[in-house]
């Protein structure tokens, strides 16, 4: 190993300004957050002054810590249910979605991709309002709360794995279809047997992200609720950070920042198994996880 | 026999697979139309419906025919002039976004240029830092700032040298300063992860060729480097400049005042107040049409990038 002053000294290492905007960059970043996930163990009541290590905000305090306050374990627990609910409707709808607008021709297909592109452009906020009016003015089945709140979070992520898969087809190319085809596989075969099996690292992917992306949602989420019972946690840190909320409420935040990680974590490693021989995506690494956006 | 020769000619092949596709986008066209579209020209009926003149609830007018502006025209003789009530709020809009989008583009160009182009072996693990706060709630990011910025929070101890002075700075009521850097702490990873894959794209060989040249490492990043990454520049600035027009939460979260209210504050405030709907709903058109020119380009710029990378 080379010490620091081989390091400082070296005419073919990296610009420093580079490196030190780099570092500064991700201690700004991740810094606050970790102060926030530390005094999560504070023993004492302050968010600022550090009283010693505890787990009393997470399960310790009898009436106010997470395990304890059902307001708070609700709001984890609407999360991870919308989280799971909206994964599961999204990515079968946005699969099916882009296999079908990549290989229908005309216009409609294109004016379907087209409004699929502006979805996921569009200020959330503004989907958000006008789900709200729909509910709320218009007399349908459909009404605040659970319910609400998934229809608005896969309208507004179905283009995620809509764009990924879209992508994924793009790179494969059309001639392993047509060389199934050749060989006497149907058209649904050939895209079950063939492209589906080729697919599944884009699939995989947009799952995690999705769900990654709908436990960290609050515009939908908020204007789309029923009411405290399905507030979940960033609405519940959006209601109470600027009362005088306890350390609960940083011990709920790590909490599901722990299961975003966990999330995360687990599908890139099962997503870097899946594509270990495939030399598309191989040397990208985390880069084609995250697809590229 | 038929079947046979039509196999040979391909036409097999083509017949029934022509159902299949428009099939398999239905759900996801039908999803969208019912969800998307149905909901936007919902906010048109509402925008130029009527008001109950009891409840003060809004009454939708479907008719296009019957359509009344008022509403509408409230909003926007309101924004100038001697009763410009809401154009203080556009313009600090208009403002704190293209001063917080310039920022993150200073922070960000630099770090996705490096960890792109010179991190070599750590470019995995600096990847992986650059990305957290992507799974990082962005209401848990900026309740990590309220915590730093109490009265007597971190950042007051550290500009205090821990007691030497006592910074009366009350960050947290109404401090401009503090929602943009609110709103470039939040937005800072949206847009270094575009610029990073399009950094990634540039082509080795070219800007080889321009230092063979003879440009040196300055004239090579201006004239080849950076015009060969503008659409990603630009693409990554959308991406940011978006959503930041519809945020309320970081001014919410970060101020709670009316100083530094932006246009989405004002959806949010008129959104459940009676009597004021159809206002929520005209400032929904209105930042829907300021986004649409910007929203337009960024799908033709994706679009092409597409159609080359196909």
């Amino acid at each position: 190993m080379r010490g620091p002053v081989a390091w400082w000294n070296d005419p073919w290492r990296p610009p420093r300004v580079l490196v030190a905007a780099t570092v500064g960059y991700l201690l700004w970043s991740l810094l606050p957050v970790l102060v926030a996930v530390l005094y999560s163990f504070n023993d004492g009541r302050s968010r600022t002054v550090w009283q010693g290590f505890s787990f009393r905000w997470y399960w310790g305090d009898q009436t106010l810590s997470v395990w304890h306050d059902a307001t708070l374990h609700n709001a984890l627990l609407q999360t991870l249910k919308l989280g799971i609910i909206t994964t599961i409707i999204t990515v079968p709808l946005g699969v099916l979605f882009a296999l079908g607008i990549d290989r229908w021709r005309g216009r409609l297909p294109s004016g379907a991709n087209f409004l699929m592109l502006l979805a996921f452009v569009l200020p959330e906020v503004l989907l958000a309002v006008s789900l709200l009016f729909v509910i709320t003015t218009v007399a349908l089945p459909i009404e605040l709360g659970t319910t609400a709140q998934v229809i608005g979070l896969v309208t507004f992520q179905v283009s995620y794995p809509a764009v990924l898969v879209r992508a994924r087809l793009a790179t494969i190319g059309p001639q392993y279809e047509e060389a199934a085809m050749d060989l006497g596989a149907s058209p649904v075969g050939a895209l079950r047997r063939v492209i589906m099996p080729m697919l599944m690292p884009a699939i995989f992917a947009s799952t995690v992200l999705v769900f990654a992306d709908v436990i960290d949602d609050f515009v939908m989420v908020r204007y789309l609720s029923g009411g405290a019972s399905s507030e979940p946690v960033s609405v519940k840190i959006y209601n109470t950070a600027r009362g005088a909320p306890t350390p609960a409420l940083n011990a709920l935040a790590t909490l599901l920042l722990l299961t975003a990680l966990a999330a995360v974590t687990v599908g890139y490693l099962v997503f870097r198994r899946m594509t270990r021989n495939d030399t598309t995506t191989a040397d990208r690494g985390i880069g084609a996880f995250a697809g590229e956006m | 026999m038929d079947e046979c020769l039509a196999h040979v000619q391909g036409r097999r092949v083509l017949k029934p697979s022509r159902g299949i596709w428009p099939a398999l986008a239905a759900p996801g066209l039908i999803w969208l139309l019912l969800f998307f579209v149905a909901p936007m020209y919902v906010v048109l009926c509402i925008v130029f419906g009527r008001l109950d003149p009891i409840f003060r609830t809004a009454v939708p007018v479907w008719n296009p025919v019957q359509w009344d502006p008022t509403q509408f025209t409230y909003v926007l003789t309101h924004i100038v002039g001697p009763e410009g009530v809401f154009g203080p709020a556009l313009l600090r809009t208009a403002m704190y976004v293209l001063t917080a989008s310039a920022l993150c583009l200073l922070i960000a160009f630099p770090v996705a240029y490096y960890v792109a182009r010179l991190s070599g072996r750590r470019r995995g693990l600096l990847l992986a830092l650059l990305i957290a706060p992507f799974w990082i709630s962005y209401m848990m990011r900026m309740f990590a700032w309220v915590n730093l910025l109490q009265d007597d929070g971190l950042v007051n101890t550290v500009l205090g040298f821990g007691g030497l002075f006592t910074p009366d700075v009350n960050w947290l009521t109404g401090q401009p300063a503090v929602v943009i850097l609110g709103l470039v702490y939040g937005y800072v990873p949206y847009m270094i992860l575009p610029l990073y894959a399009g950094l990634d794209r540039l082509s080795q060989p070219v800007l080889e060729a321009s230092r063979d040249l003879g440009a040196n490492r300055a004239s090579s990043f201006w004239r080849v480097t950076l015009p060969l990454s503008r659409p990603t520049i630009v693409a990554a600035l959308l991406l940011t400049c978006l959503p930041m027009l519809g945020d309320y939460f970081t001014s919410d979260m970060l101020s709670a005042s009316p100083k530094t209210a932006m246009v989405g504050n004002l959806i949010n405030d008129s959104v459940l107040t009676p009597g004021q709907t159809g206002q929520a709903g005209a400032f929904v058109m209105l930042v829907f049409l300021v986004a649409l020119l910007p929203m337009l380009y960024y799908i033709r710029v994706t679009g092409r990038r597409d159609e080359v990378a196909s």
